[in-house]
């Protein structure tokens, strides 16, 4: 799609846009260090305490933090660009390497996440919106308000206490047993861990996948291009699979793409309640040490991260309705 | 002019709330944590942090303490009244801001488009790029956790939606005859905008306005749960993050202040759909 006018001009413009984006969070990342209390070397040096006025010293030159503000500023977006985003002196490793150590397992429990979500969620919306009306709306719609409604650390919580603690049926937390082997056994310890995180984290999301498709089923059925479908005698099944369905998963595919940022979020939450090794619980530990620059470079990579699934989102959108087009 | 003024116009907003059963639960649900949040200071005097009885006290064994108490001997349902301040407090304060910045943004953006529609529409896309939820936790963090940072952090991440909603309605309502009608008699651009433009765009404010609260009631509680509670007053999410440690024996102690937070925000959510329905009839018939 790179090779026609408009292609090239929506990933012209995309990729204007990544940079764009790269460099504002640079500055609101830059903001935040400077108001942090206390001045950026000694944020940067982790607030250990006992960083000796030398290193703090050796630190201020390094990052140019003598210098007045712009040329600061300058430095600090050209270490950002060349992906430079400090080193953790409280992990004792660069900032880049702990979090890209850590981005799969929260990539896993997203997708996991994401994947119950939509499938769960778009079943039940499509359920209540063919019953509308009747019992098993009431039922579905009900479940989904109450999920919507409950926080998602309180849910992981509760999971746990009945089905890590009462029933014994999965593991309180983490993503694989202690001394697990590798090969299939490893896959299907993983695949025990990963149960309760992504139910957590999924149940919210199905929640509000629900209410969409229950929506947008009830609008599309209602359409011409069915009324059409139904007078040429296709039969019930064949209508709504081919004709409603596909034109009602349109919204959700659009809303995932708007929440990727949210769902982020709530994995910060599940990991920390789970202590799954992910970013999250990357970010809790450096809330619990005071390591803000670490903290900072997981907000400017979980930025991207965003900002990529959002490219996907629209490459998807294309290629499901063919109507629209790419567009900038 | 159809749309939400001609609801206002046909009935009164709040008897149509309450006339659906999902808006008379809601309403019925934040009277009754208002009241919770009023009353707190009279129906459980002293700070709700200090020890009055015994740890580990269950709900029911002891009717002075009817939830009984945590590991540290506080009393529970102290903890979930002066809570309800806490969330209600923050919630509305945050919504508040970003009201205030959502609808400024939007309104401006579709009124006068062009660059300066450019401009804000780039600058909420990068907002909506940085995960909310993320983005408040760095400021609470950088700032050190205080009532007041906690309410400005939730409200300057949560009004991205909400500027696009009101731009788009803005917009719609932009080259429509009312908005022609009042330009041609020669009213000022802030005349035109606060009294014709923004009054019918009521509605949609409205509703994103309970949502707006319910968001922020939960952002609030995940942040202390995290531990980035304001330390002076109790929260109920600090509440759960505290029973955390004792999950496995006194579970109670983590459950009650989280159906305090799903009431709450059920309520929120309930009211928010109601007021949906109320102010676009053309949904009655679903």
């Amino acid at each position: 799609m790179i090779r026609t006018p408009a292609g090239r001009l929506f990933w012209a413009r995309r990729l204007a846009q990544m940079v764009l984006v790269v460099l504002s969070i640079g500055t609101v990342n830059f903001l935040l260090l400077h108001l942090a209390p206390g001045d950026a070397a000694q944020v940067l040096a982790g607030e250990s305490g006992s960083a000796s006025p030398e290193y703090l010293a050796a630190l201020r030159r390094q990052f140019g933090l003598d210098r007045p503000f712009p040329v600061q500023f300058g430095h600090y977006i050209l270490r950002l660009v060349t992906f430079d985003l400090g080193f953790s002196h409280r992990q004792g490793l660069p900032v880049a390497t702990l979090i890209l150590d850590r981005l799969p397992a929260t990539l896993l429990l997203m997708s996991a996440s994401i994947g119950l979500a939509v499938l769960l969620g778009g079943a039940l919306g499509f359920l209540a919106a063919r019953r509308a009306g009747g019992l098993a709306d009431a039922l579905i719609s009900g479940l989904a308000l109450l999920f919507y409604a409950t926080p998602v650390f309180w849910v992981g919580l509760m999971l746990t206490v009945v089905f890590a603690v009462w029933l014994d049926w999965f593991p309180v937390g983490g993503m694989r047993a202690i001394g697990a082997t590798s090969g299939p056994g490893a896959i299907l310890d993983i695949a025990h861990h990963l149960v309760l995180p992504p139910t957590t984290l999924g149940l919210f999301y199905m929640a509000t996948y629900t209410r969409l498709m229950r929506a947008s089923v009830l609008d599309v059925q209602d359409r011409d291009f069915v009324r059409t479908a139904r007078a040429k005698g296709l039969a019930d099944g064949r209508i709504a699979w081919r004709h409603v369905l596909r034109n009602a998963t349109l919204p959700i595919v659009t809303t995932v793409g708007v929440q990727v940022g949210s769902i982020l979020g709530g994995a910060v939450l599940v990991e920390t309640v789970f202590s799954w090794p992910g970013l999250g619980r990357l970010a809790f530990e450096a809330l619990f040490q005071r390591d803000l620059n670490l903290l900072l470079g997981i907000l400017f990579l979980s930025s991207i991260l965003v900002g990529v699934a959002n490219l996907a989102v629209d490459l998807a959108y294309a290629r499901l309705d063919p109507r629209i087009g790419l567009q900038g | 002019m159809s749309g939400p003024a001609d609801a206002f116009a046909r009935a009164p907003l709040l008897l149509s709330v309450l006339h659906r059963p999902a808006g008379a639960a809601g309403l019925a649900v934040l009277a009754l944590v208002g009241l919770a949040a009023l009353s707190a200071g009279l129906l459980s005097p002293g700070d709700p942090l200090d020890m009055v009885a015994l740890p580990f006290l269950w709900p029911g064994t002891d009717w002075a303490h009817p939830l009984g108490t945590d590991m540290l001997g506080r009393d529970l349902a102290a903890g979930l009244l002066h809570g309800a301040r806490v969330s209600l407090l923050v919630g509305i304060v945050a919504a508040v801001i970003a009201l205030g910045i959502g609808v400024g943004a939007g309104a401006l953006a579709g009124f006068y488009r062009g660059r300066l529609d450019a401009v804000l529409m780039r600058a909420t896309e990068l907002f909506q790029t940085i995960p909310p939820f993320l983005f408040a936790l760095a400021i609470v963090a950088v700032l050190q956790p205080s009532l007041t940072t906690i309410t400005l952090a939730i409200g300057v991440t949560a009004w991205p939606s909400l500027a696009r909603i009101v731009r788009a309605e803005v917009l719609a309502l932009r080259d429509g005859e009312m908005v022609q009608a009042a330009v041609a008699i020669g009213a000022s651009d802030a005349r035109i905008l606060l009294l014709h433009v923004l009054p019918n765009v009521l509605g949609p404010v409205l509703v994103s306005a309970s949502i707006l609260v319910a968001t922020a009631i939960l952002t609030e509680s995940s942040l202390a749960f995290l531990g980035l509670g304001d330390p002076n007053v109790v929260s109920w999410g600090g509440m759960v993050g505290a029973g955390r440690e004792v999950l496995r024996t006194d579970w109670y102690v983590a459950a009650l202040p989280g159906l305090a937070i799903v009431a709450v925000v059920l309520g929120l959510n309930l009211l928010g759909d109601a007021l949906n329905d109320a102010l676009d009839p053309r949904r009655m018939r679903r």
